[in-house]
């Protein structure tokens, strides 16, 4: 039974430890205690919040003040089909467990995210993309079914045809319109444990688009690294990840290289240096200079361009390999500027905003792009062009002039017709979203809110940051 | 000056805020640390009894820094049992709570031969049982968070018992009392406690009938500042201003049998 009182009042962070909030945290492990919370919800007038793996870079997953559902128990598989790859569980569960239970029987995840962390409601409520959004699109078109309680209590169900209006507004929605409690997927086949990659470096920006561009429909995956340190001619040189799966007869050893064992990110670095403190020694690079070496550095070692051969979870969860990395920015965290251009002006857009980071002495410290296709799903970050996603380290003497650049960054951004992702950014403005999502969008949103959740239990920092007052 | 304010500035990792509760905002030193606050970037949640001066308080403030930083609750320190939903709400609305500052109090000054219970009653009933109301709500809060600092404004007047007072002196030495003990209950939880012991401050309270000739007065401002130096430097004890240290340091050691003598 969850309590009918108030209780664990606990700071919560975001990923990037760049923000906090207290709430009192409830941790479910029934969804008979989900309908007490909100009961509980409505009884305070305090709003409620669902919560993952918190992973989010922004505020998305905090509720300063309110209540927050820890999801994190609620994570039993309900129905695993190994014929026809369908899986049902509870949202909770992570894309860790998800991926050690399919992926020895010769499955994996159509879409993850770049940290393993995260939870299938979490997914959901950002509609997270991986490294093959331009081929896989997001994690909502892998959405078989799902089931929810709203906060009027009802529970529903949503296919991509009952239902069809919530089901492409709550996936993507935030987790503003309903709370998922269990999650139907259908897993992608692989018939190897490796991904094949193909490493090459591209000059500046223009080969760098340009390569994703013509590239993407031949591989599965393609991401790019791009050196946000060096400007002028080589302004967004970088290196580009092409891979592909290895179909049958291509591994020698299909069996062996499925096994669990051989998908485990090692823990030490040689064998002998553990990765669990790495993070303390990235700390005296995290700075212009610093990361300057360490981004030039990377840059000449992918000039050789190469192919290997590597296990899926070491290819996508980049993110998890140095354990705390996100820990190596300080004690002021760090946060991601992430926007979508159209493949026409991404290029100018870029150049602008990387040159201009620069000229400011503000230089990112690391730069990811991808290709992207659009979605239907209603609070879409997607366009049919890249995205950049830009981490920068926070600092006391950083913010103000970090926090003016991010909006002229921003203001070039919508100029160019793109957009943003709300699991990423922190500083999108109010105005900023209504610009790109639209005003139709945001009616429609409005409206499936009013129908869900009428008396506006559901709220997180980022809701009433960003939507609180549209 | 903006013609319509912002909605209430939420907290970003670049634009990071800090909230505060005042209890007793409206009085001349609560309105002046409110300001300061506010100057400094905090967003406040202004609570008293007087509608009307918190209004204005919150306007002045909110018009001077351009955006909405801080909004008012009504709120009686006598009505005990409202506080726990009152602080709920408040930190709600916040979004959090980093400081909570207890500045409510009232002064009577009886004739030497005066003994008013109602008065006295009074005193007692916001000076120290207000502040233990809020502060028996505010102490568990902060426990769990592991972070957190509790202002509370005291007097010099809780360090001896004099001719002048009985019920007042009484009112903030249990107040600093109570004060001294949270700290000790909750340092070890990463919580800090501060103890302000003003001396004399121009405010209201110094023009009410019978009230003594100012001495070493200073501005609410100059309280105001020591205060927020006080928070920043995360202090335990602070007299406003550090002279009265050195006063009371004299007064405290006065042996009683000089002490009942004297007309002080």
């Amino acid at each position: 039974m969850i309590t009918t009182t108030l209780k664990n009042f606990t700071t919560l962070e975001n990923f990037g430890h760049s923000l906090s909030a207290p709430s009192y945290l409830f941790k479910p492990t029934k969804t008979n205690e989900i309908h007490e919370a909100v009961k509980l919800t409505k009884k305070t007038g305090l709003s409620i919040l669902t919560r993952g793996a918190g992973c989010s870079y922004n505020d998305a997953a905090l509720n300063g003040g309110g209540i927050v559902l820890d999801m994190t128990d609620m994570d039993r598989i309900l129905k695993w089909d190994p014929e026809t790859g369908l899986i049902s569980a509870e949202s909770g569960l992570t894309l860790e467990d998800l991926w050690h239970y399919v992926e020895p029987q010769g499955w994996w995840p159509p879409v993850v995210s770049g940290t393993m962390r995260t939870t299938l409601g979490g997914c959901l409520g950002a509609n997270i993309h991986g490294k093959n959004n331009f081929k896989m699109g997001t994690i909502g078109e892998h959405v078989v079914e799902f089931t929810a309680i709203l906060p009027t209590g009802a529970e529903i169900t949503c296919t991509p045809k009952k239902n069809a209006d919530l089901f492409h507004a709550m996936i993507s929605g935030l987790g503003m319109l309903g709370i998922f409690t269990s999650v139907t997927l259908q897993m992608k086949r692989i018939q190897s444990g490796l991904i094949e990659v193909d490493a090459l470096p591209v000059r500046n920006l223009h080969e760098h688009l340009s390569y994703l561009l013509e590239h993407a429909p031949d591989h599965d995956y393609i991401v790019g690294w791009l050196d946000t340190t060096n400007g002028g001619k080589s302004l967004g040189r970088g290196q580009i990840h092409a891979a592909n799966y290895v179909h049958d007869g291509e591994d020698p050893d299909p069996k062996k290289t499925l096994l669990l064992k051989n998908q485990v990110l090692p823990p030490r670095i040689f064998g002998v240096f553990p990765k669990s403190i790495l993070y303390l020694f990235m700390r005296p690079f995290v700075n212009n200079l610093g990361w300057w070496g360490v981004n030039t550095a990377k840059y000449i070692a992918s000039l050789r361009r190469h192919t290997f051969r590597q296990s899926h979870a070491a290819f996508h969860f980049l993110l998890d390999y140095v354990p705390n990395w996100e820990l190596s920015a300080g004690r002021g965290g760090l946060i991601q500027y992430q926007s979508f251009l159209p493949k026409e002006t991404a290029e100018d857009a870029w150049r602008e905003i990387l040159t201009l980071s620069l000229k400011r002495g503000l230089p990112s410290y690391l730069g990811v792009t991808k290709r992207h296709r659009p979605d239907k799903f209603l609070l879409s970050h997607a366009v049919d062009g890249f995205s950049l996603a830009l981490d920068f380290k926070v600092t006391n003497g950083n913010r103000a002039k970090l926090s003016e650049m991010l909006q002229e960054f921003d203001r070039i951004i919508l100029q160019a017709g793109g957009r943003f992702y709300f699991a990423k950014n922190s500083e999108t403005t109010a105005e900023t979203a209504q610009k790109f999502l639209g005003k139709d969008t945001l009616e429609r949103f409005k409206k499936l809110k009013k129908r869900c959740d009428p008396n506006n239990l559901l709220e997180s920092d980022l809701y009433r940051r960003v939507f609180g007052s549209l | 000056m903006p013609e319509k304010l912002t909605s209430p500035s939420f907290p970003t990792p670049l634009k990071p805020r800090y909230r505060a509760i005042m209890v007793g905002a409206s009085g001349g030193i609560g309105a002046a640390v409110s300001r300061r606050l506010a100057g400094e970037g905090y967003t406040l949640a202004l609570v008293d009894l007087n509608e009307k001066s918190l209004e204005g308080l919150c306007n002045e403030i909110n018009q001077k820094s351009g955006e909405t930083r801080a909004s008012y609750y009504v709120h009686n320190a006598t009505e005990y049992d409202s506080v726990p939903d009152t602080l709920r709400n408040i930190v709600a609305e916040l979004g959090g709570i980093d400081l909570f500052i207890y500045i409510a109090g009232v002064i009577n000054f009886p004739a030497l031969d005066e003994y008013n219970f109602h008065e006295d009653h009074k005193m007692v009933e916001v000076n120290l049982l207000g502040a233990m109301a809020w502060l028996g709500q505010v102490a568990p809060l902060f426990k769990s968070l592991k972070a957190g600092q509790i202002v509370g404004v005291s007097s010099v007047a809780g360090e001896r018992g004099r001719i002048g007072n009985p019920g007042y002196n009484a009112s903030k030495a249990g107040f600093t009392t109570y004060l001294e003990a949270l700290r000790n209950r909750l340092t070890r939880h990463g919580v800090n406690v501060i103890t302000i012991k003003p001396g004399m401050v121009k405010t209201d309270m110094l023009t009410l009938p019978g009230a003594p000739r100012p001495m070493f007065a200073v501005t609410p401002e100059k309280a105001a500042d020591l205060i927020w130096n006080a928070v920043q430097k995360r202090k335990q004890v602070v007299y406003v201003t550090g002279l009265w240290y050195w006063i009371m340091l004299v007064v405290r050691n006065v042996p009683s049998f000089i002490f009942r003598r004297l007309n002080f």
